[in-house]
């Protein structure tokens, strides 16, 4: 931590300086820019524009498909720490590196190979024709005719009809490390004594999970959650490769800032832009908090 | 390592002084920006080099083409926000309006060259899966149950408001004309020109109607028309794609005619893409000769011939004719006769709050 | 806010323990589970990458960067010629996305050090008013969408924006075209090949954008580190009589290095790969593309397989941005083992 005799060391003018100015011109004036934009529109405009059905819609389904993205990221992340960290088994290590792939890999690229996968010839998309003609044999064969119907696997296409399904798909790839990384390291810190100790006094296995281990994980999990989430929200590279477009319905709200856009609409589109960015702000917050206290709570325990 | 630190800053501080210094040599080529959209890429490379190589042996200079390919509206407010396009070959009028009241083209840019400045033409078709499993064979087919129609967004892509139109247009009998003989073209000129009031935008059947396709449907709708191609051709998804009719050959040249089959609807629209150069844009970059020479040779018989090999509708006669086993002729409605216009059709039925979105209220 | 997972200590997993005491049923489960879903949603779609990029062979993979030549041969009918042609002119525009790609992320990337060095330097050594409001807006890049990030630089620096006038006018010099003309025409002897018109819709828009969603990297890399470390070291060289330039370079620095590696690993990574932001300012011009870009582009030209292709030089960058982070990792983690 920077103490009082930081005076003492030299060149604190010209890093701020040079801090403040870089993020003064790359950052602030263009984002100052984009507020500036907005107040050519009187409030009621700019209320509007904002609470246009097809723009709600957007936004209502922006969160959805993060939330519902990073709830699954929650459930499996946690899994995957857990067997990650408490368990050997082969593959274990290379299965611990593939994690941070999806913070490696481009977007554009995720959205790519997830999209050609569903297609209808694409590895899980193809996989079900195949599926029932296997299944169907091994029935011929075992003289049960054929009990599955020709296109009873085809929903495995489903991230292209399903409308929204393709979205959460994709969110979940992109937000995939975040939980499983800020868990591992409280699950690595954690004495197993505790447990002992726990079972000792007649705990059950899940029991100790609920009531020793979770509270312990809790601030972690949620970091990593929130952390999915907003990563989610202002995703656009890997959707637009795969969401079916029709507004209302499967628009995410950055699609919709780029059809304002196109539609020469730049008031328009800046104002769901200050709206996308206030939300984002406030979920920055609402993390900041909960690393906050997450910490005073380490302290205090 | 520190030695290095400071060899790269030397370097770039080094670099820095030469931009200072700015011996700019004075470019000896000279480059022509055209911004176009989607489809036209092939169209539009082979054209180039065409015109480059003519520009060569005329001039004796070389003559760099950059091209930029995109959604028409897109693209459109690219210029308008400063791209510098020395030619715009768009989608639909709309979008050169759109750049003429930023004041980047003069007003009457479309009596600048013949035909309304669209040097070919085309329409929207069907493209459907070999065999046409549905039985898709005329605009009414579309309202079947359980068919399925693959288009793109009218709010985002040039291609998809012609499909619009064209439903719209169809559906409410517009009159049509013979664009194969110069003597349908004469009456379709005269009746545009003489054309006073539209009721196709009264007609509540016809907007139900819409609204009903698009509702029940349409399960995608892609940001532009080359997304939908892509939907209908690669994901597969739904029984038939509305879309420009050189697109649809397109696709069928790319996955195989084993694969699809065109249909062509009893009557469609004549879509007219139209040229335009970037008053603002030549005069400052000194390229309005070039860019002019440029538009004018897209209606010279070579670059006539080159459009209908791509399945676009040359305005010569002659290469229509020639061509006309792969673009037959069908009847067809124009949009000035018809709706009075783009700016007419596009505040009507596009605009925020226009037609379409109404059809697109979420019921909450 | 990526930063915060990307700045935690280096962990060491599995090697430990085995702490296990859940029945071998539920270890199995557990495991299962781990095993299937990581295969399903990452490892599937990686070797979809280049599974899709082989598809038509090795041969098919090679011609999207090194198209057959078209031979001075008659004998080839108008359409082949055609074909061959449309070839080049394909593996030409790939290849000008990959020179731009990496020079944007070559330009970008002494930015961002420089920055990430400044700043990490000014919030950890000293103690000021706004010290956490600077932390936080160093964050912010993390939580704006790139979209967003892209449209700031359009309605700033576009023609009708705040600067716009001013912004379509400015002409300069790309760096890179700079080359050697000799003594003829006066004391420079090099010049440059090509100038732009303007910032939207050129090079130094994507420069920009991509400066917006990268530049929190390497500040974040360091921050953490900087301040466990204190100024102690500093102090003791500054008393010693060490010039602050010095101090940093042989103290600050060397303590810092593999921190700083790693914020630049992430930084490249992510520049090499932005789309969205980088969407917004190209103006869908051929030389504007990058990578990302022209797999789009590829994909909407029904071009799959080389999509696929110039997608597979980007997955294999991300494999091997992998294996380097692993490596920084285990050495910061033995040096910070040395020191403690």
């Amino acid at each position: 931590m920077a103490g009082s005799p930081s005076r003492v060391i030299p060149g604190f003018s010209l890093t701020l300086g040079y801090s403040l100015f870089y993020l003064s011109a790359l950052v602030l004036i263009p984002l100052a820019a984009l507020v500036l934009k907005t107040t050519e529109m009187s409030f009621a405009q700019f209320w509007a524009v904002t609470t246009d059905p097809i723009v709600l819609a957007s936004y209502q389904l922006t969160f959805t498909a993060s939330f519902l993205a990073a709830l699954i990221n929650g459930v499996f992340g946690l899994i995957v720490a857990w067997a990650l960290v408490r368990y050997q088994f082969p593959g274990g290590r290379f299965f611990d590196a593939l994690i941070d792939f999806p913070f490696a890999l481009p977007t554009a690229v995720a959205g790519l190979t997830y999209a050609s996968l569903y297609l209808k010839d694409g590895w899980i998309g193809g996989l079900g024709p195949r599926l029932v003609t296997g299944v169907n044999g091994l029935a011929g064969l075992l003289g049960l005719g054929a009990p599955l119907e020709p296109t009873a696997l085809d929903w495995l296409t489903f991230p292209f009809t399903g409308g929204t399904t393709g979205i959460v798909l994709v969110l979940v790839f992109v937000g995939l490390p975040f939980v499983v990384r800020t868990v591992q390291p409280v699950l690595i810190e954690w004495d197993p004594e505790y447990e002992t100790a726990a079972r000792s006094l007649g705990a059950g296995r899940f029991t100790i999970f609920r009531r020793v281990i979770f509270p312990e994980l809790f601030p972690a999990w949620i970091s990593g959650f929130a952390l999915a989430f907003a990563r989610g929200i202002g995703e656009y590279g890997s959707v637009i490769f795969i969401a079916s477009n029709i507004p209302g319905k499967s628009q995410i709200a950055p699609l919709q800032i780029v059809t304002k856009l196109d539609d020469f609409q730049y008031a328009a589109a800046a104002a769901i832009g200050v709206v996308l960015l206030s939300i984002s702000l406030l979920i920055l917050l609402a993390i900041n908090g909960v690393e906050q206290y997450a910490r005073r709570h380490e302290r205090a325990a | 390592m520190l030695k290095r630190k400071f060899l790269t800053l030397g370097a770039t501080l080094g670099l820095v002084s030469l931009l200072g210094a700015g011996s700019t040599a004075a470019a000896a080529d000279v480059r022509l920006l055209n911004v176009s959209y989607d489809p036209t890429r092939e169209l539009y490379t082979q054209y180039n080099e065409l015109f480059a190589a003519k520009y060569k042996k005329d001039t004796g200079n070389i003559l760099t083409l950059e091209q930029s390919h995109g959604g028409s509206g897109k693209q459109a407010r690219s210029v308008i926000d400063g791209l510098n396009a020395d030619v715009v070959t768009l989608a639909l009028g709309w979008d050169i309006t759109a750049i003429e009241r930023a004041g980047l083209i003069n007003p009457g840019w479309e009596k600048k060259l013949p035909n309304n400045a669209s040097p070919y033409t085309s329409t929207i078709a069907f493209l459907v899966r070999k065999g046409n499993p549905k039985g898709i064979k005329d605009w009414k087919d579309l309202w079947k149950p359980g068919v399925q129609v693959i288009t793109a967004n009218p709010k985002t892509s040039g291609g998809a408001r012609w499909v619009y139109l064209a439903l719209w247009g169809a559906l409410a009998n517009a009159k049509t004309h013979d664009f194969s003989t110069a003597q349908g073209q004469a009456e379709a000129t005269a009746a545009s020109a003489a054309a006073k009031d539209f009721p196709v935008y009264q007609n509540a059947e016809v907007q139900a109607q819409i609204a009903d396709l698009f509702n029940n449907h349409v399960p995608v709708l892609d940001a532009g028309a080359r997304g939908s191609t892509v939907s209908f051709a690669q994901k597969q998804l739904g029984d038939v794609l509305l879309n420009w009719e050189n697109e649809l050959w397109l696709a069928r040249d790319e996955f195989g005619p084993e694969k699809f089959d065109i249909v062509y609807p009893s009557t469609s629209i004549l879509t007219e893409p139209p040229v335009a150069v970037v008053d603002k844009v030549v005069d400052q970059r000194g390229t309005r000769a070039v860019a002019e020479a440029y538009l004018k040779g897209l209606y010279s018989p070579e670059a006539q011939d080159l459009a209908g090999q791509l399945h676009y509708r040359p305005r010569n006669l002659d290469a229509l004719k020639k061509y006309s086993a792969e673009l037959p002729n069908i009847p067809f409605f124009t949009i000035d006769e018809t709706f009075g216009g783009w700016v007419k059709a596009q505040t009507t039925f596009f605009a925020d709050g226009g037609t379409f979105d109404q059809i697109y209220k979420p019921a909450k | 806010m990526a930063g915060a997972i990307t700045a935690r200590a280096p962990i060491s997993i599995g090697s430990k323990r085995a702490v296990a005491t859940e029945s071998v049923l539920a270890r199995r489960v557990l495991i299962t589970i781990t095993v299937v879903f990581l295969t399903i949603f990452v490892l599937v779609p990686l070797i979809n990458v280049f599974n899709q990029a082989f598809s038509k062979g090795f041969e098919g993979y090679w011609s999207v960067f090194f198209p057959p030549q078209p031979p001075d041969d008659a004998t080839l009918t108008f359409s082949q010629k055609r074909r061959l042609a449309e070839g080049a002119a394909q593996a030409a525009r790939t290849w000008s996305s990959i020179g731009l790609t990496v020079a944007v992320a070559a330009v970008v990337l002494p930015l961002n050090i420089i920055f990430g060095l400044a700043a990490a330097w000014a919030t950890t050594k000293f103690n000021f008013r706004g010290r956490a409001l600077l932390t936080a807006l160093i964050d912010l890049p993390f939580s704006v969408s790139p979209v967003v990030a892209g449209l700031v630089f359009v309605l700033l620096l576009g023609r009708n924006g705040i600067l716009g006038p001013w912004a379509t006018q400015l002409v300069w010099p790309d760096p890179f075209s700079l080359h050697w003309v000799g003594f003829e025409n006066g004391v420079w002897p090099l010049a440059f090949g090509r100038t732009h018109t303007g910032v939207i819709f050129t090079p130094l828009a994507i420069v920009l954008a991509t400066i917006f969603v990268t530049f929190p990297f390497v500040a974040r890399s360091l921050t953490p580190l900087m301040e466990n470390q204190g100024t102690d070291e500093e102090l003791a060289a500054l008393s010693l009589g060490a010039s602050g330039w010095r101090t940093f370079f042989k103290i600050t620095l060397p303590n810092v290095k593999w921190a700083l590696l790693y914020g630049v690993i992430l930084c490249l990574a992510r520049a090499f790969g932005e789309f969205g932001a980088v969407s917004v300012v190209s103006g869908h011009i051929d030389v504007n593309d990058t990578m990302p870009l022209r797999i789009e582009k590829l994909w909407n030209e029904y071009n799959n397989q080389a999509a696929f292709t110039v997608a597979s030089v980007l997955a294999f960058v991300a494999v091997i941005t992998l294996v380097a982070k692993s490596v920084v990792e285990w050495k910061a983690a033995r040096d910070a083992e040395r020191t403690n």
